[in-house]
């Protein structure tokens, strides 16, 4: 190469900055085949809402279509969310699914508290989301009286194309950095002792 | 209440055992006032009922037990009748179910509670009465003197008040502040001196307890020392919620009582209330509810044997029966849109005929699904890992079972062939042919066994039913129960007259009780109503099936592994909707 720069009448001398500029334009253009340049948070963010390990709390009969939506027919591993975890502290999704109950409400509290963040909280079906059509004396009227929501998915139950949806409206949230309130400011509801 | 005085043959027997004064019932002769108490009716839907004194409760029991008249105490539960005391002293009814393996005899017991007053717990005649009485106590606020640990079972711990009794609002909602610490039963036969217990905590939220339940123990190295279980974390409040709506709009709650095989549920619901009606459904109608109900037997086994064999560490299993779950769940979307919670049946008939050619997709489904059971067969039943895991453990004897209210799958794997199907036949399942199989030990790999051949026979029934489909009506058109079709409603105006009539006023039974069972996929759903003639059951009482075998849990599993603790759990299919209500 740097014989056809010396015959090409460049001298010597200036050749050496020459050739480093050419190969920086050179890694420059190769670069573009591999690398790019984003922000760090994006960057987290993609791999956040692509690799979401979910804590599936199914406690009804959602719980059965949650099934479903794992089973091999509608496979949420295709949305990178296939690792269920029962244990919070490796979970960063809690996937509600089915009715909470009073007796429930201080274990789901206990279980969110655990999970470490960044986690989101999906409310799979209308028991979970608002008690449903169980206005009744034992049910709690929705999980957001006690945990902060992010996505909440219609249906008794939801079909699993529901659930998925409800998936990828989060995984939205997660890349477009969709502020989310609800969660920042969340308190323990003050009916609920913390674990001793 | 409309009854007529004794005719039937089982109750004839009965007061000739009374009458001849053999040895318990010459006790009962002699505690004060109590052959007075005694009264036999049989009521106008035909179900035998005797009348007793509250003290005269553990004498009448225990005559029943040692006859060998009735071995079974289906369910023990209790009707408020805060408002109907026109011509009655006491409040509160208990009402017990009994029922004999041999004879398919059944008979209702009945004693009056008043506010405030103690009846004498029969858990010690029949075990399985201790946590059906738990639960009156819990629901009712009845005391039951003498039994062992009469605590709250369904609501929580927290809780003020007594739900079921009609004072209590329906929606009023007491929140709960905390969990449970681990707690056991006093046992005075328990030692734990000179032993390193290990308490053990699991769930309710825990892989392999299907949701909602929680299991206490203390474990000696991999031995449990002793267990306890603690349920209610999916009490939803079903019977309240009967109780507030009218006859057709319980159908939805019913389908969320035992998920797996919702349809099961729908189909005893309306088989009760059609019978307290006095209709007999149309031939085609029945037809469809078997086809639904055994392929609801089919996918509920599919969950049951899948779930058990995945907390054992065999996914591959659960993942490729879902493949089969899956059809089932198309053609149910097929004939009503729904995949799980499809609530078809309506009272005196189905909701809508099936579309032209679906009972050929079933036929269709169901030999792609005779192929699938083959395969699990071949997965499970030659695998070495799932034998040594599952023969042996959780062994219970034909009488242990018996004892505790067995019923279904579990109840014929330790080998009492009682099938409801059989043995009191409905909707024509007389004139099928299929097997009932039994097992031997009544151990996990027994009831996964008897699981299996079990789905093959319903797919037997679905063949033979779906070949000879009967023609004719999918519903009864009777105005005062079935809405008019929508063609009628806005075609001619008495077909929307009818329409209004019949939303208006409910569809309104005579006013009665009646206790019906039919065979779901887990044994013996009971439903015991009440009828006070309105458009809203007085009282709904279900008798989940696994309810009575989930009794038995703390003690199968006492003094065997931990390991095998998830075995037998997995094998009894506890479905926590149908468990806590």
């Amino acid at each position: 190469m740097s014989d056809s720069q010396i015959s090409n009448g460049i001298h010597p001398q200036n050749s050496q900055t020459l050739v480093a500029n050419l190969a920086d334009k050179a890694m420059d253009e190769m670069a573009k085949s591999f690398a790019f340049t984003t922000r760090l948070d994006d960057i987290v963010a993609w791999g956040s809402k692509n690799a979401l390990w979910p804590l599936p709390y199914g406690t009804a009969c959602c719980g059965i279509e949650l099934m479903s939506v794992m089973g091999p027919k509608y496979d949420l591993a295709r949305f990178g969310a296939e690792v269920v975890r029962f244990s919070p502290r490796q979970a960063d999704l809690l996937l509600v699914a089915g009715t909470i109950t009073e007796k429930m409400a201080p274990v789901l509290v206990h279980i969110y508290e655990q999970m470490l963040t960044p986690k989101y909280v999906i409310s799979m079906g209308a028991c979970a989301s608002s008690g449903g059509f169980y206005r009744s004396y034992h049910v709690l009227q929705g999980i957001d009286k006690v945990v902060p929501v992010d996505v909440f998915v219609p249906g008794c139950p939801p079909t699993p194309e529901a659930v998925l949806d409800g998936v990828m409206t989060l995984q939205r949230m997660i890349a477009e950095h969709t502020p989310r309130p609800w969660a920042e400011g969340w308190k323990r509801p003050s009916f609920i002792k913390p674990i001793t | 209440m409309e009854t007529v005085l004794t005719t039937s043959s089982n109750l004839e027997n009965l007061k000739r055992d009374f009458a001849s004064g053999n040895s318990s019932a010459g006790s009962l002769s002699t505690s004060p006032g109590a052959s007075d108490g005694l009264k036999f009716l049989t009521t106008s839907t035909g179900d035998d009922v005797l009348e007793v004194d509250k003290d005269s409760v553990p004498a009448v029991f225990q005559q029943f037990k040692d006859s060998g008249r009735f071995d079974f105490l289906m369910d023990v539960t209790a009707v408020d009748h805060l408002n109907q005391m026109s011509g009655r002293q006491k409040r509160f009814d208990i009402v017990y179910h009994l029922f004999s393996s041999k004879t398919y005899a059944r008979l209702r017991v009945k004693a009056q509670v008043g506010e405030g007053e103690a009846i004498p717990s029969i858990s010690p005649i029949y075990r399985a009465a201790n946590w059906f009485e738990r639960e009156a106590y819990d629901m009712f606020g009845i005391h039951f003197s003498g039994h062992p640990n009469l605590t709250r079972i369904l609501v929580h711990h927290e809780f003020v008040g007594h739900p079921l009794r009609k004072d209590y609002d329906a929606d009023h909602q007491q929140h709960c502040s905390s969990t449970m610490p681990l707690h056991f039963l006093p046992d005075p036969n328990f030692k734990s001196e000179g032993r390193q217990l290990l308490p053990l905590n699991i769930g309710p939220s825990h892989p392999a307890t299907h949701g909602t339940l929680r299991v206490m123990a203390e474990v000696d190295g991999e031995t449990i020392a002793r267990a306890n279980v603690e349920l209610g974390f999916l009490h939803r409040c079903f019977e309240k919620m009967a109780e507030t709506h009218p006859y057709n709009q319980v159908i939805p709650y019913t389908d969320r009582l035992n998920y797996c095989s919702a349809p099961m549920n729908n189909i005893g619901y309306c088989k009760a209330v059609e019978r307290l009606l006095g209709v007999e459904i149309p031939a085609r109608a029945q037809a469809m509810r078997i086809v639904l109900a055994e392929l609801s037997r089919i996918i509920d086994h599919f969950v049951c044997i899948g779930a058990n064999a995945v907390d054992l560490g065999a996914l591959t299993g659960f993942f490729h029966l879902f493949t089969y779950r899956e059809m089932v769940y198309t053609l149910f979307e097929k004939l009503c849109g729904a995949r799980l919670t499809v609530s078809m049946t309506r009272i005196g008939g189905m909701a809508q005929d099936a579309p032209e050619g679906w009972f050929d997709d079933v036929l269709e489904t169901c030999k792609k699904i005779s192929e699938g059971v083959d395969q699990l067969d071949g997965l499970l039943t030659g695998n070495k890992i799932w034998q040594q895991r599952t023969q042996g453990v959780g062994k219970i004897s034909a009488e242990d079972a018996i004892a505790w209210g067995y019923t279904g799958p579990c109840l014929r794997a330790a080998g009492v062939g009682l099938d409801l199907r059989r043995a009191q036949p409905y909707y024509g399942y007389d004139q099928l042919d299929f097997k009932i199989p039994v097992g031997t030990t009544g151990d996990v790999f027994d009831r996964y066994l008897v699981r299996v051949a079990e789905m093959r026979e319903s797919l037997k029934i679905i063949e033979q039913v779906c070949k000879y489909m009967p023609s004719g009506d999918y519903t009864i058109r009777d105005k005062s129960i079935v809405l008019p079709e929508k063609s009628e409603v806005y075609g001619n105006i008495e077909g929307l007259m009818n329409h209004f009539m019949l939303v208006i006023k409910g569809l309104r039974p005579p006013v009665g009780d009646l206790y019906d069972a039919t065979e779901a996929a887990n044994g013996e759903l009971g439903f015991y109503l009440v009828s006070d003639g309105s458009g809203r059951p007085y009282r709904l009482k279900v008798r989940p099936p696994c309810f009575a075998i989930y009794q038995s849990f703390p003690d199968q599993i006492t003094g065997g592994l931990l390991a095998d603790v998830i075995a037998i759990l997995g094998s009894m299919n506890l479905i926590a909707g149908e468990l806590d209500r």
